[in-house]
């Protein structure tokens, strides 16, 4: 476990992880609270599972049972543990 | 409950529930047709309510409220949910209880909002909806233990097959008390500590857990895929403009013949005189313009309804983003824009499900550049006039022409967007994240439901614009009448021939001549109407949009080619209609934004038409 701290976006399609810490310091107040209501905090298992076509950006990526967009610039604040 | 089915005291309940729970179905699926739909004061957002009966005779006001993910707003439409939700919208009655609508294959986000509700101390049912989706990839949920947990009623439904509907109205008769609750106030929450406690809620009640949205990935699989998804995206909309244009043809002719037949009926019942004139070219002529849109935009936004309703739209959303992007824009946009192409009217209306106030701006500000359906029979006729009828390899010249003025209305849009990104509506964007909704066959009625407001609400807004306007154009250009023995036609005489020729040097520098310039002002209240304005104004006495054999004919004799290339580039750019500034005055709430716009697309199709102008000439063309 504890060599394994990776950002999200570097999981390929197909391998699960879980959230190990999200930078909330590095999104607007708003931002952060979205991002926990559509389910992403610490402990909970994600996956990407599609990279959007003409250079994979946005991804998206299942966090629990939903299934989220979001670009790259964001998905860099979160870190797994794979 | 006395005759007039209103009771003593009138209860108010009110649907809540994230994006995607299935509360519009399950809203319809309890009120059926009887619903009302409205605006709340001062805000654009849609108030719709129905009637529903509870089972020991009370009768309940339902409102269904935006869908939102906390109590914490992050739009207007999450706003008008809170302070519904806090009695805090005037005129509202103050809720007499909360129908918690959640998705049974997501329960753990959506049952953190219901522990907020919760906490509000209202009386509650909680609807645990698509229980049918959730046993399909295999979620079984102890629907009981919830309940016990929670404290309150949970009633499985399934919104789209009428299923739970009984015991969810016996559940609410017995939570409605014949006291009013006192109004809830928000406390301070800790969002995180209540996800966590959903999580753990979820987890205990779920009695097997099943591969969840297995059926929706697989769907994934090829719609996002890098290489048939975006091939699949341009099939599907390739296929829709197909229909929008030629499915609608034959009842838009049926219109048309319609209001023709009772304009011929008038014209033999009436003396000619300003009072036919006034039915004819002001009044009928008013409806027919808005009426005749109706088949294309119904088309449209079954395929718009359709397109949401199973999931796919933010799919397009998702792999447009990334060229939304590139203009400061994302991915929401293009629901809108893709509207826009019917009417820029419902487009700038749909514009409401954009978060982010500049970016929702930036897209009311471009949607009049997509190509909407009253450019085409200006097209039609000025490309019939002067487009030879040749074929280019295996492409027909007029068609080919008519694709690349789409096409400079869509490029223009992202330059457009790019300029005002930078300028006007500067300001950082906020981060794209959009839930992505497991795939779901549509509803015939919730399809039918969504068609049938959509419906009035173009008619009510566009039509009384449109027509009003018309009747206010149609005068202009019948007073002051000419005088006895006059040479020229009618027009020029009026007011908007006297407007047209004091415009025609401003529009000299680019071409277009006097007669051109006057029809450009009653065209100002629908586009097409252009094409009838230049059958007036060419003295073609029957002001029949119909007619427009002799029109093109008429047009090929006093238009030299570079005019009529001009003209086409001032269409893609022109200044929209007077109903399309009067729905963006009324989206923004100010007269500054219309104003910009007319400005900054009157610049934009002098310049184009100006450039196209003088290259022709140029050219000797």
């Amino acid at each position: 476990m504890i060599h394994s701290h990776r950002l999200i976006d570097s999981l390929v399609p197909g391998e699960v992880a879980l959230i190990a810490a999200i930078d909330r310091g590095g999104l607007a107040p708003e931002t952060a609270q979205r991002l926990c209501e559509l389910g992403f905090d610490e402990g909970v298992d994600v996956e990407i599972l599609h990279r959007a076509p003409f250079g994979g950006d946005p991804l998206a990526v299942r966090v629990g049972n939903m299934v989220v967009a979001l670009r790259r610039d964001m998905a860099r604040l979160i870190e797994v543990t794979a | 409950m006395n005759a007039h089915g209103v009771q003593a005291r009138d209860l108010a309940v009110a649907l809540v529930g994230n994006p995607n729970a299935g509360k519009t179905s399950l809203f319809n699926a309890l009120t059926g047709s009887r619903q009302k739909v409205g605006n709340y004061p001062g805000v654009t957002v849609e108030r719709k309510a129905g009637r529903l009966a509870l089972p020991d005779g009370r009768v309940a006001e339902l409102i269904d409220l935006p869908g939102t993910y906390s109590l914490d707003p992050k739009s207007p439409d999450e706003a008008v949910t809170r302070d519904a939700i806090f009695g805090r919208i005037a005129g509202e009655r103050p809720l007499d209880a909360i129908i918690a609508v959640i998705d049974a294959t997501n329960l753990r986000n959506h049952l953190r909002f219901v522990l907020e509700l919760r906490a509000l101390g209202l009386p509650l049912v909680v609807a645990l909806n698509m229980v049918d989706l959730a046993a399909r990839d295999g979620i079984v949920i102890d629907a009981a233990r919830l309940a016990d947990l929670l404290g309150v009623p949970v009633v499985e439904t399934v919104a789209v097959r009428k299923r739970g509907l009984d015991t969810l109205g016996a559940a609410l008769n017995e939570q409605i008390g014949a006291e009013r609750p006192a109004a809830p106030a928000l406390q301070p929450r800790d969002l995180r500590a209540l996800q966590g406690e959903a999580r753990r809620m979820a987890a205990a009640v779920q009695t097997a857990t099943g591969a969840a949205r297995r059926w929706s990935q697989r769907v994934d699989n090829v719609v996002l895929h890098p290489v048939a998804g975006p091939l699949l995206l341009a099939a599907i909309l390739f296929f829709m403009f197909q229909a929008v244009f030629s499915w609608a043809e034959a009842p838009m002719g049926w219109i048309e013949a319609g209001v023709a037949a009772l304009q011929t009926q008038l014209a033999a019942a009436l003396p000619a005189g300003w009072l036919l004139s006034l039915l004819n070219d002001g009044v009928l002529a008013g409806v027919g313009a808005v009426v005749v849109f109706l088949p294309q935009i119904l088309i449209l936004f079954a395929f718009i309804i359709t397109l949401e309703q199973s999931g796919y739209m933010t799919r397009a959303a998702f792999l447009m983003d990334r060229l939304m992007a590139r203009v400061g824009l994302n991915g929401r946009a293009f629901i809108p824009l893709l509207s826009s192409f019917a009417c820029a009217i419902p487009g700038i209306m749909a514009t409401r499900s954009i978060d982010s106030p500049r970016d929702r701006l930036t897209t009311i500000l471009i949607a009049p550049l997509m190509t909407c359906s009253a450019r085409l029979p200006v097209y039609a006729v000025v490309i019939g006039a002067f487009i030879p009828a040749r074929d280019v390899g295996p492409f027909g010249l007029q068609g080919l022409v008519l694709f690349v003025l789409y096409l400079a209305g869509i490029l223009g849009a992202l330059v457009a967007a790019f300029a005002l990104r930078r300028t006007v509506t500067k300001g950082a964007a906020p981060p794209f994240l959009m839930e992505m909704p497991k795939y779901q066959w549509p509803a015939l009625r919730d399809i039918g439901i969504g068609l049938y407001g959509r419906a009035i609400a173009f008619l009510s807004r566009a039509g009384t614009i449109i027509m009003s306007s018309t009747i206010v154009l149609w005068a202009m250009a019948s007073w002051p009448q000419p005088p006895v023995g006059a040479v020229k036609p009618g027009i020029e005489y009026s007011l908007a021939g006297k407007l047209g020729t004091a415009l025609e040097p401003i529009f000299a520098p680019i071409g277009f001549n006097k007669e051109i310039a006057i029809a450009l002002v009653p065209g100002m209240a629908a586009r097409e109407v252009a094409v009838s304005a230049l059958g007036t104004v060419y003295a073609l006495q029957d002001v029949d949009e119909e007619n427009t054999g002799g029109l093109i004919e008429q047009l090929r004799a006093a238009w030299p080619l570079p005019t009529a290339l001009a003209f086409l580039a001032w269409f893609v750019f022109a200044p929209q209609c007077l109903s399309t500034l009067a729905v963006t005055r009324r989206e923004t709430a100010s007269w500054r934004w219309p104003i910009f716009m007319f400005t900054y697309l009157f610049v934009a199709a002098y310049v184009a038409a100006g450039i196209t102008f003088h290259a022709a000439t140029a050219l000797g063309l």
